[in-house]
């Protein structure tokens, strides 16, 4: 029944946590069982798809079976607890090896969790493995993994997006039921819209990042690749919140996400920001879009074309302020306390030895950049400017959120390229980011979903963008959207039953 | 060589002052601050900046930080906020520390001391919190160079605060005591232990010379490991001597630091202008500004102690002590608490002053040991006055009770009364023996009779010798008198 051809809709790997969560608490299913074909899944695709950089067989067992007994002992269950789940490589495990993809920190295993780990195993939800990322989190492919190649499930000659790659592949190839990834210019929405599921950041400040490995600390924010909207909602539940580890955590109430979602067209007001809309788009991409703007239309929402006139700087300013910080952040990866360590004669050449072996081509583009943007000298042309036109761009949205709940676009401006395709331009890589990063450099929630595909049959994303803080208001638009277009759940309806590439091999 | 001679210049010195705050938990983190502990044991993913963790700001650093720019006569800002000072060095774990750049806490303040019996007053430009680093120790003289290097990341992220001086002060001599006097106010205040022998205050100083009237500045050195007070006047007067010989050989000074060798009494060029770092100083996203109202500065203005200045003008004027009873008795809080405590007991200060300054502070220094830890009470110091007023036993029998009580712990009464202290007034038993001592020196007593008064004081301290220094030396006087002249 479970993986291989014969795999119908009703597999465990094609079902969402919360359709498992029925079979959970109908004592159908135990949880040691649905990590068992989990782990099994991985084994027979992950070889090819390589989202995966280390699978804790032994652990999400153990994590199983305390699941199990728990609920034996009639404990309360967390709808998400003994469900299993797949985390970016650059999110602390306790224990586990965390490596950022990186050579730098090959052999690292954290002395910690990350709050959102914590609240995982609280919830006892077995953790499969960690997930297969851009180095850093620096890229738009996982291409620039020191590791391995990430393969689309979709199309095995081309990318899976990135950084968040192993987690989109994950959740879209039944390899975890759903997976955690993180973004600071795009890097949960672009995979996910590339593999056809559903991807959220976040706002700003919702949910901790302690104890996830920092690339840009002002534009970072952890969030969920899943099967569908609910699940979505579900995941929210369990890691937004306040943590006194995090000061720029928020501490605002989380109301409770799943409970509240509703599928309702009438008086929902959409923008649609013309300033991405007039950019180059892929015919196919802008055709899925404005058929999904259409249905919400016809249902009741209403359309209104809005103004963000600050969007060609947008790219620009990232590619400022987040070099300018993972320099920084960076920096303490000198050899001297852990991680990789090359020896030489003496402190210096040490430091620079590591640091030269152990960070990858795109990584040390990224630092030598930021380290010029800081610069004695280049600081107020470059890091300044940039945070004034940061905030030139949030006040874009402000405006714009005065006269609409949400706002509505394309994802990326393409579907998933193909392997190696931009990795010696990386301008045009860059670009691929170009409607997400504004996101996170306002610090706004931000949702992608499929709504379609492209004339090759690979999967479309629509961005769904909020207010701060009103994660609910994307989770409006996105759970009617749903139930509209693709009520089996956005990230598998649209497949139509179709297996994943390496499945039909 | 051409010789500049006649011209007088001016010495310009200002002060960086490095003082580790007393919280009980690191800046960023919950991490303990003790001070001895065994080498990496007070540490956690924060202060050992671990991939992944964040600094969560200390209230109490704030606190302590602000009440330090109160004290100091500093505005307070309502906005400021945290940057990154980045440089890598093995013992800074996140190559950068957590900082203040241009929007400190605190600025604009001034101190006022006394020097060369003149009131001097020195600028503070700005005090601002930071973290500090851990402490490498290297098996040679520095990092470069050594075989090995051991770091001790304990003291790394404990609460620091950097107070920067204007470049006000006109001589090496006077900087030390503006340091001494800045120690001294940061003990009042309670926010650090400033403790130059355990590093927990540093002090980096600029000197420069210019010609005698001259507003513009020299070339300045920046002077660097200066362990003690005595260590911050000895290098900047050796700093005065360099650089005005420099300047009267004909020769040019640059910016540069300097490092401050004690044993060979010199300072060393560490670095040139055109080698200091660039730290490029950014924001530091993960700290949220820190914005400091009105009523909470006002609470702690209204916290802040009496400093010491102002409790040396009071103990002059309340208890009507001499200056520099005064000055001793406010060499620091605990000090001045006792004193206060003893008069409360007693009712008189100078008598109380007069066993502080002597007795107390010589046990003090003899035993190496803080006020705190003596285990004299005020009201047993103050029965022990009483015990030497009423005569029960002589002042020198004091000094040896008081001695028993400071490393005993027991009542005065006590002590005279188990060693058999009591003052020997009895005139029948004291004549017994001043019979005997004026047979046994014949010489002397004859002398005495001829007039030679000076010779008394040998027969009253052999009598003190015979009852052992229990007589009443008043009494003897008067009974060798009584004999030997007549009455």
């Amino acid at each position: 029944m479970i993986g291989g051809k014969e795999a119908g809709p009703l597999a465990l790997h094609n079902m969402t946590a919360h359709e498992l969560r029925q079979k959970l608490d109908a004592g159908e299913l135990s949880s040691r069982e649905l990590t068992e074909a989990f782990l099994k899944r991985i084994e027979q695709l992950d070889g090819t798809l390589g989202a995966y950089l280390t699978v804790a067989a032994e652990e999400a067992m153990e994590q199983a079976r305390s699941f199990d007994e728990a609920r034996a002992n009639g404990e309360a269950v967390h709808p998400l607890g003994g469900i299993p789940v797949a985390l970016k490589d650059n999110l602390c495990t306790r224990g586990l090896r965390t490596t950022a993809a990186s050579r730098i920190l090959e052999n690292w295993v954290p002395p910690y969790d990350a709050t959102v780990v914590e609240r995982l195993r609280a919830a006892r939800s077995p953790i499969l493995g960690k997930t297969n990322m851009d180095e850093f989190a620096m890229g738009s492919s996982t291409e620039t993994s020191a590791f391995k190649v990430a393969r689309n499930p979709w199309d095995l000659s081309r990318v899976p997006g990135g950084s968040s790659g192993g987690s989109a592949i994950a959740v879209a190839a039944g390899m975890a039921v759903w997976s955690l990834g993180s973004d600071t210019g795009g890097s949960i929405r672009q995979p996910a819209a590339y593999c056809g599921v559903v991807g959220m950041k976040p706002t700003y400040g919702r949910v901790s990042r302690y104890g996830l490995l920092a690339f840009a600390s002002s534009l970072d924010q952890i969030g969920p690749f899943t099967l569908d909207i609910t699940d979505c909602a579900l995941v929210l539940n369990l890691i937004c919140g306040h943590d006194p580890r995090d000061s720029t955590s928020v501490d605002l109430e989380v109301p409770d996400y799943a409970a509240s979602l509703r599928a309702e067209a009438k008086g929902l007001r959409i923008g649609i920001p013309k300033e991405y809309m007039s950019q180059p788009i892929d015919a196919d991409v802008r055709a899925a879009v404005e058929g999904a703007l259409k249905l919400l239309e016809e249902n009741g929402a209403q359309l209104k074309e809005v103004s963000l006139p600050s969007t060609s700087y947008a790219l620009q300013t990232y590619y400022m302020i987040a070099p300018a910080e993972a320099s920084s952040n960076l920096a303490r990866y000198d050899g001297v306390r852990y991680g990789l360590r090359v020896p030489a004669d003496d402190v210096p050449r040490m430091m620079e030895e590591t640091r030269s072996q152990g960070f990858g081509p795109e990584v040390k583009r990224r630092i030598i950049l930021g380290t010029y943007v800081l610069s004695a000298g280049h600081y107020d042309a470059y890091y300044k400017k940039a945070s004034q036109v940061r905030t030139l761009i949030r006040q874009d949205f402000e405006r714009a959120f005065r006269e609409v709940d949400v706002l509505i676009a394309p994802t990326t401006p393409t579907t998933a390229f193909r392997l190696g395709e931009k990795t010696q331009d990386p301008l045009a890589m860059y670009m691929m980011d170009i409607f997400t990063i504004p996101v996170n450099l306002a610090g706004l929630p931000g949702l992608s979903m499929p709504c379609g595909v492209d004339k090759e049959g690979l999967p479309v994303g629509l961005q769904i963008i909020g207010p701060p803080f009103r994660e609910d208001l994307v989770l409006w638009a996105a759970y009617t959207y749903e139930q509209l277009a693709w009520p089996q759940g956005a990230g598998r309806h649209w497949r139509a039953g179709r297996e994943v590439a390496v499945d039909v091999r | 060589m051409s010789v500049k001679t006649g011209v007088e210049y001016e010495i310009v010195i200002g002060l960086e002052i490095h003082a580790e705050l007393s919280t009980k938990s690191k800046v960023f983190c919950g991490c303990a601050t003790t001070f001895g502990a065994p080498p990496n044991s007070l540490v956690c993913p924060v202060c050992l900046g671990l991939p992944g963790s964040l600094p969560v700001l200390n209230r109490q650093a704030v606190e302590y930080a602000i009440k330090a720019g109160l004290a100091l006569n500093c505005e307070i800002s309502r906005y400021s906020k945290f940057d990154r000072k980045q440089y890598f060095y093995p013992d800074l774990p996140k190559a950068y520390q957590i900082s203040q750049y241009d929007l400190p806490l605190c600025r604009n303040g001034w101190v006022e001391f006394e020097f060369n019996g003149q009131v001097r007053r020195v600028g503070i430009n700005r005090v601002h919190l930071e973290e500090e680093a851990g402490k490498s120790v290297h098996s040679g003289e520095r990092l470069l160079g050594s075989e090995y290097s051991l770091i001790d990341y304990n003291r790394g992220g404990i609460a620091l605060i950097e107070i920067v001086t204007k470049p006000d002060l006109r001589s090496p001599e006077e900087a030390r005591v503006f340091l001494e006097q800045l120690r001294q106010i940061l003990l009042f205040t309670g926010v650090s232990d400033v403790k130059m022998e355990e590093g927990s205050l540093r002090c980096d100083a600029n000197i420069s010379l210019r010609p005698k009237g001259s507003t513009a500045f020299g070339a300045k050195t920046e002077v660097k490991n200066l362990n003690s007070f005595r260590s911050v006047q000895r290098a900047l007067e050796y700093e005065v001597q360099r650089q005005r010989e420099v300047l009267e050989s004909g020769g040019t000074l640059y910016q540069e630091t300097r490092h401050w060798d004690e044993n060979r009494g010199v300072t060393v060029a560490m670095r040139t202008k055109e080698e200091a770092h660039d730290y490029r100083y950014f924001p530091e996203p993960d700290l949220m500004p820190l914005v400091v109202d009105e009523a909470w500065v006002e609470r702690l203005r209204a916290e802040l102690p009496e400093l010491p200045r102002a409790k040396q003008a009071r103990f002059v004027e309340q208890y009507g002590l001499p200056r520099y009873d005064a000055e001793v008795l406010t060499t620091s809080p605990a000090l001045a608490d006792f004193f206060e405590a003893c008069v409360a007991e007693y009712g008189q200060a100078k008598p109380v002053s007069n066993w502080i300054m002597g007795e107390f502070l010589r046990l003090l220094k003899a035993e190496n040991k803080t006020v705190e830890e003596a285990q004299v009470s005020p009201k047993a110091l103050a029965d022990l006055l009483r015990l030497v007023d009423q005569g029960v036993i002589n002042a020198n029998v004091g000094k040896e009770v008081f001695e028993e009580m400071f490393r005993t712990g027991k009542e005065p009464g006590a002590i005279v009364k188990e060693r058999g202290l009591e003052q020997i007034s009895d005139a029948a038993a004291l004549a017994a023996v001043v019979d005997q001592v004026i047979a046994a020196n014949a010489d002397a007593a004859e002398r005495i009779r001829g007039g030679e008064l000076k010779a008394m004081g040998f027969l009253v301290g052999q009598v003190m010798k015979q009852t052992g220094g229990k007589a009443n030396p008043k009494l003897v006087q008067e009974l060798l008198r009584e004999r030997l002249l007549g009455g």
